[in-house]
């Protein structure tokens, strides 16, 4: 069987603890990952420093060239992993099997990392402002309009502690290695494949291999991850998000709770952007955090609901190596059972009513012998207060929610991305002020149409690097 | 084949010796000139007579399981056999992160066990007429007194830095997550003050983690656990994996300081671990310190059933001494049955893990 050893800053690492990742459908075990222990972590965590040194050897432009070859190689080449080889295709159906994304998903996941790779010089152009990317390695420089600039990076390696259902994240750790960052990855129990293909296609392209570690292992080696690296990016559900709210070390990713306003000003037209909501609705399965959970509309909204409903309602589950496959199963026990059962209780409250019943053939709720499915499924809200009108469930799953346009930003919540079609310029100018808004649309947008040249979720250069003041001789007197 | 003659000869004195041992502690603990108010009263609903219809160590199956929850509250004295009181007497607790905490009245227990279990103990790495290291929690659990009773049985003198794990778990539980690694450098800084301190400490008891973290800083100010002195530690109190057993020797401690998994909790006593054997695979396997406490492997369905060897099951404690009588009690652990040893001839568990029914819910391994 595939046995996946612990990466020790690339060295190989075989433990006595291993977990069996399996079959989501069948139970047939698919590979042994070595697991770690948390004091391993803290032992290599000691050497951390070492990664960054050795990265900052490489000059940023040669690391952009090796994200491009790593990118070809992510795509195309047959790579080791652990006691055996993996090709891409092999890739698909191993992630497949055990997150319970359709091959055509996981294909699709794959393109975005590989997209993010080959473009590293634009996109870390556009999230540094153009700044010269020696002054990362230097620490500071002048700027071609002859300013000193200073950056100073706020840890020697990025700690990731990684989902186990949601391949697509993985591209938001893509920029680390090219701005002179090592990585430390935790991957997710299900889906170690995209963290080690990925380190075995940066090796390959010329990464010193002491500047990655990858620890599979239990909660407390992501929490020693997390304790221990200066900065770290985790993923997880809202209880995560407001455990490190506040905490400058950590950048926490969870439930997106993104939206698409519809202004008054458009709304009578809501017909003209009925595929934009289908598709930041439903795309991907509805699992990112970048689908839309809601759309926000002053009238006509039991219609939008009727007509959206219309178009999803129907899908179902179907093989996972179905080209067009809709929806992606939950391999976790229980976790569809109980997603199913908050939303029963969110229909029960007033004002509330699943439009979506009528278009399918059945219950929301598919459950199978070792998974489970949950159908597409849209709600009507006549009121902001129902607890419907703001969650957000890992399938497609949407409210559409009556609000007069003067109430939304009110009444919207923490909002990941935000597309508001309008040309109020009033209205927009709101939104542009409304810091609850992370990623702001205005205009017919996808929620899920990712521009890789905008900072993403909080930039990850800011978060990396301080910006500070630095002099290596006098100031002009003034 | 001699050594297994042999072994299989140890094996059966055992089970006679505690079968013996068994009959005798029943009747000191349900006699009414000797046992305890708790056991007495508990008696009058058992629908068979202790004194009369238990022979051997099987027919403990009789009694009814004991749950843990009868040791909150009190009053303490129900537990103390008359035959006791007036000693002085210490109570000890375990749990306590929330509601009442469970207490175990002590007289000498703690001392005995410690000594039993000073005899398991290599000289050569525990030098007698050394000094101690307690690193880990104090009171009103039993380690601090207890690992006093051992340097001073060994002729030497310890010294103790405290830790409070429920603040701890109270901590973690609120995600304050820069206050526990506060707690935990005041208290390695402790260790490390008193290790530099001259007081020719040669040997100590400290948890997992703790030891990582005292391991850790000894490196950082590029010293080591064995320049630091210690020959010997015997580790405990926190889930101790083969894992981590390896990590520690390979990594942490060097070949040259000698570290003993153990196993034991406020009822128990102390349980042993098999000699090291790199064989093994760095397996750990605990023994009870028989007849004073027995641990089986139990089906987790029928704890009436031991499991066969190799198996997987649930660890059933029983303890017959003195001082305290439990006639089988579910422990939150499980792990694997194990062949008994030439060192200890009578059953082991290895893998020993918290039962995965309830792990879940549990914080575990904060010190």
């Amino acid at each position: 069987m595939l046995e996946i050893p612990v990466l020790r800053w690339g060295k190989p690492y075989e433990s006595f603890d291993q977990q069996e990742v399996v079959h989501f459908e069948t139970g047939e075990p698919l590979a042994k990952v070595h697991q770690a222990n948390a004091g391993l972590v803290k032992m290599d965590m000691r050497k951390a420093q070492r990664a960054r040194d050795l990265l900052r050897e490489i000059p940023c432009s040669k690391l952009l060239e090796i994200c491009k070859n790593a990118a070809n190689l992510y795509m195309t080449a047959e790579l080791p992993l652990g006691n055996g080889k993996q090709t891409p295709e092999e890739f698909c159906r191993i992630q497949s099997a055990s997150t319970g994304m359709p091959e055509w998903m996981c294909a699709g996941n794959m393109k975005k990392i590989a997209f993010v790779l080959e473009n590293m010089e634009s996109i870390l152009d556009s999230l540094t402002r153009g700044l010269p990317l020696d002054i990362l390695t230097r620490g500071y420089g002048k700027e071609e309009r002859g300013v000193m600039m200073s950056y100073q990076a706020n840890s020697p390696v990025l700690g990731l502690v990684l989902p186990s259902n949601s391949p697509g994240v993985h591209t938001l750790w893509m920029p680390i290695l090219p701005m002179q960052v090592g990585l430390v990855l935790k991957p997710g129990s299900s889906e170690p494949w995209t963290p080690y293909r990925m380190t075995e296609a940066f090796y390959q392209a010329g990464i010193p291999r002491e500047c990655i570690s990858v620890y599979p292992g239990p909660h407390d080696v992501g929490s020693t991850v997390t304790e221990l690296c200066q900065r770290v990016m985790l993923f997880g559900g809202q209880q995560t998000i407001d455990k490190y709210k506040g905490n400058p070390n950590v950048q926490a990713h969870g439930p997106g709770f993104s939206k698409i306003l519809l202004g008054d000003d458009v709304v009578d037209r809501w017909e003209d952007y009925l595929d934009l909501m289908v598709d930041s609705i439903f795309q991907n399965g509805g699992r990112s955090c970048i689908n839309a959970s809601s759309v926000w509309a002053s009238r006509h909204s039991e219609a939008i609901a009727d007509a959206i409903a219309k178009r999803i309602g129907p899908a179902g589950p179907t093989s996972m190596t179905d080209p067009e496959a809709p929806l992606a199963a939950f391999t976790m026990t229980g976790a569809a059972k109980a997603m199913n059962g908050q939303i029963e209780t969110g229909l029960s409250e007033p004002g509330v009513t699943e439009v979506t019943a009528k278009y399918r053939d059945g219950e929301r709720l598919i459950e199978l012998e070792r998974c489970d499915y949950l159908r597409p499924t849209i709600v009507h809200c006549a009121n902001t207060d129902a607890t419907l009108a703001n969650t957000e469930y890992m399938f497609p799953m949407a409210s559409v929610v009556q609000c007069d346009q003067k109430e939304m930003l009110k009444k919207i919540g923490p909002t990941l991305v935000c597309t508001a079609i309008t040309e109020d310029q009033q209205w927009s100018q709101q939104l542009l002020d409304a810091t609850h808004i992370d990623r702001l649309n205005i205009g017919p947008i996808k929620t899920n149409a990712l521009n890789w040249l905008q900072p993403h979720e909080g930039n990850i250069v800011e978060f990396l690097y301080r910006a500070r003041a630095f002099q290596n001789e006098a100031p002009a007197a003034h | 084949m001699t050594d297994n003659n042999n072994l299989d000869e140890l094996v059966k004195q055992n089970q006679e010796a505690l079968d013996a041992h068994t009959r005798e502690s029943v009747q000191w603990h349900f006699s009414p000139e000797t046992g305890s108010p708790y056991w007495l009263e508990k008696a009058k609903g058992f629908d068979f007579d202790p004194l009369t219809d238990v022979n051997c160590f099987e027919d403990l199956n009789k009694f009814p399981l004991f749950e843990d929850d009868e040791l909150r509250g009190g009053p303490v004295d129900r537990w103390i056999p008359k035959a006791l009181l007036g000693k002085p007497t210490y109570v000890f607790e375990t749990g306590g992160t929330t509601g009442i905490p469970k207490s175990r009245v002590v007289i000498d227990d703690f001392r005995i066990d410690y000594e039993n279990f000073s005899d398991t103990l290599p000289d050569e790495s525990f030098p007698k007429g050394s000094n101690w290291l307690m690193l880990g929690p104090s009171g009103p659990r039993r380690l601090r007194l207890a690992v006093e009773h051992l340097a001073q049985y060994r002729d030497g003198i310890s010294f103790c830095v405290d830790l409070d794990p429920r603040w701890v778990v109270k901590l973690i539980k609120k995600g304050k997550i820069d206050e526990v690694k506060e707690y935990s450098a005041h208290v390695i800084d402790q260790a490390m003050a008193i290790l530099g301190a001259g007081h020719d400490i040669k040997c100590m008891f400290t948890t997992p983690k703790l030891l990582e973290a005292l391991a850790m800083r000894l490196m950082d100010e590029g010293s080591s656990i064995e320049e630091a002195g210690i020959k010997g530690i015997f580790c405990g109190g926190t889930e101790f994996t083969q894992q981590w057993y390896r990590f520690a020797r390979e990594e942490l401690l060097g070949e040259n300081v000698y570290i003993t998994p153990t196993y034991g909790n406020t009822l128990m006593g102390l349980a042993c671990g098999r000699p090291f054997d790199p064989a093994d695979d760095y397996k750990i396997t605990y023994y009870a310190p028989q007849p004073r406490a027995v641990i089986r492997v139990v089906d987790f369905d029928d704890h009436t059933k031991v499991v066969g060897y190799g198996e997987t099951g649930r660890v059933k404690l029983f303890t017959m001494t003195k001082e305290l009588f439990i006639p089988g009690f579910l422990e939150r652990d499980e792990g694997e049955r194990e062949v008994p040893h030439a060192k200890y001839p009578w059953d082991g568990v290895s893998g020993v893990r918290p039962y995965h029914k309830i792990a879940q819910s549990t914080t575990v391994g904060v010190y």
